[in-house]
């Protein structure tokens, strides 16, 4: 079998597997296993990507499967993974293996929450496997809708509202993608011939420019409304906050960056002078997400808002290095991708544990707790620090990456957007150090926070993976970074074709 | 014409048989004995969908009048699974002492009107057409009044029959105009000679305004809420997925049939109709607690999706159309199914009444998600696949507004289906619904349902089938 359908099935067998669990401890144990065995799938298809690589394997997409599905309307099933996809699938892996631990706890119908979690997971991982859009559309939703139940269900405060309005915003998101699909579809075949939805047979044609001027903003704005696009970001503030610490992790830390996937994948890869035309409006409208996501955390009180508004920033950010498209600066994105998804997760998984420990998100209500629950602290501390773009922690190398390839734009327009965003670190670092002075250090507020418990087991299994990976994005960016340049030498080729043209 | 071609109109023929059967063995049971009748008509009718399956060659009956071909055999077979799902429903609801006297009625009046239907999409001409229609709308009148004893059960049949009757003169009328232009009553005929002036255009006005009754579309929909809340749950869905799914055939195969070369006149029409339909009918469903009313609207809506199929006029369109009505019957059967055993059980039909459901009867809970998350077209469950493939088809019209339109009303669609699950699923309550088994039939009934919610979307073979006959039918 294909090692990228095991990615499927994998997720698909672990739900299964829980149906037949009787009590809370077999239900997170199957899925601790399931998610293990994923975590390992995952790890084996990044080596032997770079093996494959290594070996001269030169196609754009390798471990390539077609099988068809819809005969007549050319619908398949074609899966296959570059470069950026298979980071993003270790990602994925990392970051749904440390959800599982992070929502150890879970003792309201943790059957269903398991399920529901590992659905999410699945339509993650089929979306980064998929070369075609119908499938990539279908997974897509499939990613989307289990958040109704999870921040409905588990989630805090006003969850209902949250997850009514996450759910619409997102489902409207998709409406204008699937126009944005039909577009391409129905002109992937200009020159007569079947049409398809194969990206890479697309994108060896050229869609009439008329065409592309109309689509491409559906098709950006509907992954863009999943990557926090300013003003579309309303959702992600709101339903971060409500939904559990596992749900959080995940949203912020894996399924924001479908929405950044997509822009470039689809949108700016099928559409590229489009996308070189209007891309000055979504520069503008990114630079302000990421400004104001910084400002936006600075105002927060409690901890969850601060680390969503953080979010919007960084994934503005992310499309921001994108819309760039240049390839020192998209590399850059994708590495913001990745980081930012590891660090986010940890960040969610840390106000998780806090929030269990002390019942309190209110950051005026703590204090001190550096002393009574150091293990968390200073992972706390951590993560702030790579939040803030500290060098040897992988936020840095994605910033600075980012940074500099903005600034290669000779051009007035795009410098001045530049400085404007790279603005953000300085407000990015008062809200981290802010919040870490007013949480961590000081005296203990609360007497009653002297007795909390540090870390348990699974909780630290759960950081330390994060940690690891932030860490060592921090201190070999190379591989990585080298491993996406790669892959992205076609798509940045393909937007350069497009500018001369 | 050789007793041969008879087999041609196998599906009325054992419909009729099937009828004379039901009225012997009315007269030949006891009174005691009446309500081993539902099992026996369920097992009979079982037979009739069988034999609807056995293939045969098509061809035309009584010069023209009546045609038969795999493309309207296929249709009959999809609404004769929708009966037979319907039919597995009923069971708890007829065997109550109430309408135990009435058993055979129900069964009788169902198959006429199925009958109907069926003589309606074979049909060859106008009249054939017209007495169908009219031979499928009468007895369900009397099927929405069969809780005679509910003042709101004979309000709907009243209405009913009322707009039906209007709705018929209307259709006539288009007809007659139309007749009076071209001469002829055969589609044959009439496809030939047809062009678009004003006299057709007003004809084909009244004749769209007809069907829209039937269909429900907006503006003629004003009926179908109060019909579907007051009729028994069972005739609701009868109503909702059997008969809109025989007018919507029918109304497919004549305007690409018939009106097909005037097709660019009626597509503005149709167009319109679509965006209307669609819209208000979302906006009513949004504030509706009573869960027939919801799904009255609910059904409203999926009728405007489907007016996006017909735009495609192709094969392609066609073939969407009828595939999304399959789709619609698995998945609009599954939310009446668990809709009706809750009624039966506890006689709760409002989303209040919902809340807290998962708790107390979790199968039922996750089915009814199911069948919402289908009707809102969210994959990887059917209503996704027949929504795309419906939008596939308009956009290749390059109706690409129009496809915006429809996928945001799907997006407000979702509020209030997600409504219904959140009613279930989080809100708490402090009397749900209580833990209760529905009855085998009805549990036969829904597992048929979840199993074509599931494998009609991922089973390609069914829409290449589908586009296969509805290809070979237009050419």
């Amino acid at each position: 079998m294909n090692i990228l359908t095991l990615l499927i099935v994998v997720p698909v067998l672990t739900m299964a597997g829980i149906l037949f669990t009787k009590d809370m401890k077999s239900t997170r144990m199957v899925s601790a296993i399931g998610m293990g065995i994923q975590l390992i799938v995952s790890a084996v298809l990044v080596f032997m990507y770079l093996g494959a690589r290594k070996a001269g394997a030169s196609d754009e997409m390798l471990f390539v499967a077609d099988y068809t599905w819809f005969k007549s309307l050319n619908i398949h099933y074609t899966i296959g993974v570059d470069g950026i996809a298979v980071a993003m699938i270790m990602l994925t892996g990392i970051v749904v293996f440390a959800g599982i631990f992070a929502s150890w706890e879970m003792e309201y119908l943790t059957r269903e929450f398991f399920i529901s979690l590992i659905l999410l997971a699945t339509g993650v991982f089929g979306f980064f496997i998929s070369i075609d859009l119908f499938t990539m559309f279908l997974f897509y939703e499939v990613a989307v809708i289990p958040m109704y139940l999870l921040i409905g269900i588990w989630g805090s405060g006003p969850k209902e509202s949250s997850a009514m309005k996450l759910t619409l915003m997102l489902m409207g998101g998709s409406a204008l993608l699937m126009v944005g699909i039909f577009g391409i579809y129905f002109n992937s075949a200009p020159d007569g011939g079947p049409l398809t939805f194969n990206i890479l047979e697309i994108s060896k044609i050229q869609i009439p420019v008329e065409a592309q001027r109309f689509f491409f903003p559906f098709t950006f704005i509907g992954f863009g409304i999943l990557g926090a696009l300013f003003p579309f970001h309303t959702w992600s503030p709101d339903g971060h906050a409500s939904a559990p610490t596992a749900v959080s992790m995940l949203h912020a830390g894996v399924l924001m960056k479908l929405g950044g996937y997509g822009a470039f994948r689809v949108a700016m890869f099928l559409m590229p002078e489009a996308a070189h035309e209007q891309a000055w409006i979504f520069i503008i409208l990114t630079s302000i997400s990421v400004v104001y996501g910084a400002f936006g955390a600075i105002w927060q009180k409690d901890l969850k808002y601060i680390n969503a508004y953080s979010s919007v920033s960084h994934c503005g950010l992310v499309l921001f290095a994108l819309l760039m498209m240049n390839e020192t600066a998209m590399d850059g994105g994708i590495l913001q991708m990745i980081s930012h998804g590891l660090m986010t997760a940890l960040f969610f998984a840390l106000i998780g544990m806090i929030y269990g420990r002390t019942h309190t998100r209110n950051i005026n209500e703590m204090g001190g707790l550096m002393k009574v629950i150091p293990f968390l602290s200073v992972v706390y501390v951590i993560a702030g620090l790579a939040s803030l773009g500290l060098p040897g922690l992988s936020g840095f190398v994605a910033e600075m990456t980012v940074f500099v390839g903005a600034f290669q734009h000779p051009d007035i327009f795009h410098r001045v957007v530049t400085i404007v965003a790279a603005s953000s670190i300085v407000i990015t670092a008062v809200y981290i150090l802010r919040v870490v002075g007013i949480l961590l250090l000081g005296p203990v507020k609360n007497p009653h926070f002297e007795h909390l418990n540090d870390a348990k087991w699974y909780e630290k299994l759960s950081m330390i993976t994060l940690v690891l990976a932030i860490a060592g994005i921090g201190i070999a960016p190379l591989w990585l970074s080298n491993t996406i340049l790669d892959s992205l030498k076609p798509i940045v080729e393909k937007l350069a074709m497009a500018v001369t043209f | 014409m050789s007793i041969e071609q008879f087999y041609f109109m196998r599906h009325e023929l054992v419909l009729t048989l099937a009828i004379i059967i039901l009225l012997i063995a009315e007269i030949a049971t006891s009174d005691k004995n009446k309500k081993k009748l539902i099992p026996f008509s369920i097992w009979l009718f079982g037979i009739v969908t069988i034999v609807g399956f056995i293939p045969s060659q098509g061809g035309e009956l009584f010069g023209g009048s009546y045609q038969s071909s795999a493309l309207t055999d296929l249709m009959k077979n999809i609404l004769n699974i929708g009966v037979f799902i319907i039919f597995l429903q009923a069971e708890g609801w007829l065997k109550r002492d109430e309408t135990a006297d009435r058993i055979s009625e129900y069964f009788l009046l169902t198959l006429a009107t199925l009958i109907g239907m069926n003589f309606m999409i074979s049909a060859g001409d106008f009249l054939i057409f017209y007495i169908g229609i009219e031979t499928a709308t009468i007895p369900i009148a009397g099927l929405a009044a069969f809780d005679k004893i509910r003042s709101r059960s004979a309000e709907a049949g009243i209405k009913l029959i009322l707009s039906s009757a209007l709705s018929s003169g209307v259709l006539l009328f288009g007809l007659s105009l139309i007749y009076g232009v071209t001469g002829s009553i055969y589609f044959t005929d009439i496809a030939q000679t047809i062009t678009s002036n004003s006299m057709v255009a007003l004809g084909f006005i009244f004749f769209v305004s007809g069907m829209g009754f039937k269909i429900s579309l907006v503006p003629f929909h004003f009926w179908t809420a109060d019909v579907y809340e007051g009729a028994p749950i069972n005739v609701t869905s009868y109503l909702s997925v059997i008969s809109k799914g025989a007018a919507s055939f029918i109304f497919v195969i004549i305007l690409f049939t018939v009106f097909k070369s005037i097709t660019e006149m009626w597509k503005p029409l149709i167009y319109t109709l679509a965006v209307f339909t669609m819209t208000i009918a979302n906006l009513f469903a949004l504030r509706q607690n009573n869960i027939k009313r919801f799904l009255a609207f609910s059904s409203i809506a999926q009728a405007g999706f489907l007016l996006l199929g017909i735009l495609g006029t192709s094969d392609l369109g066609m073939s969407s159309v009828v595939y999304f009505v399959l789709v619609y019957v698995f998945t609009n059967l599954g939310a009446f199914g668990v809709v009706e055993a809750i009624s039966n059980a506890s006689g709760v039909e409002t989303i209040d009444g919902y809340n807290g459901l998962y708790k107390t009867n979790p199968k039922l809970s996750l089915l009814m998600t199911l069948s919402l998350f289908s009707l809102a077209g969210i994959p990887p469950v059917a209503g996704f696949f027949g929504k795309f493939f419906l939008f596939t088809a308009a956009a290749s019209s390059g109706y690409f507004i129009l496809v915006l339109i429809a996928v945001l009303n799907a997006t407000i669609s979702l509020y209030y289906y997600l409504k219904v699950i959140r009613a279930m699923f989080i809100e708490k309550s402090e009397n749900p619904v209580a833990t209760f088994r529905s009855s085998n039939y009805m549990r036969v009934a829904l597992v048929i349902c979840v199993t074509g919610i599931f494998a009609v979307g991922f089973a390609s073979g069914i829409f290449e089938i589908i586009r296969e006959i509805s290809s070979a039918f237009l050419n």
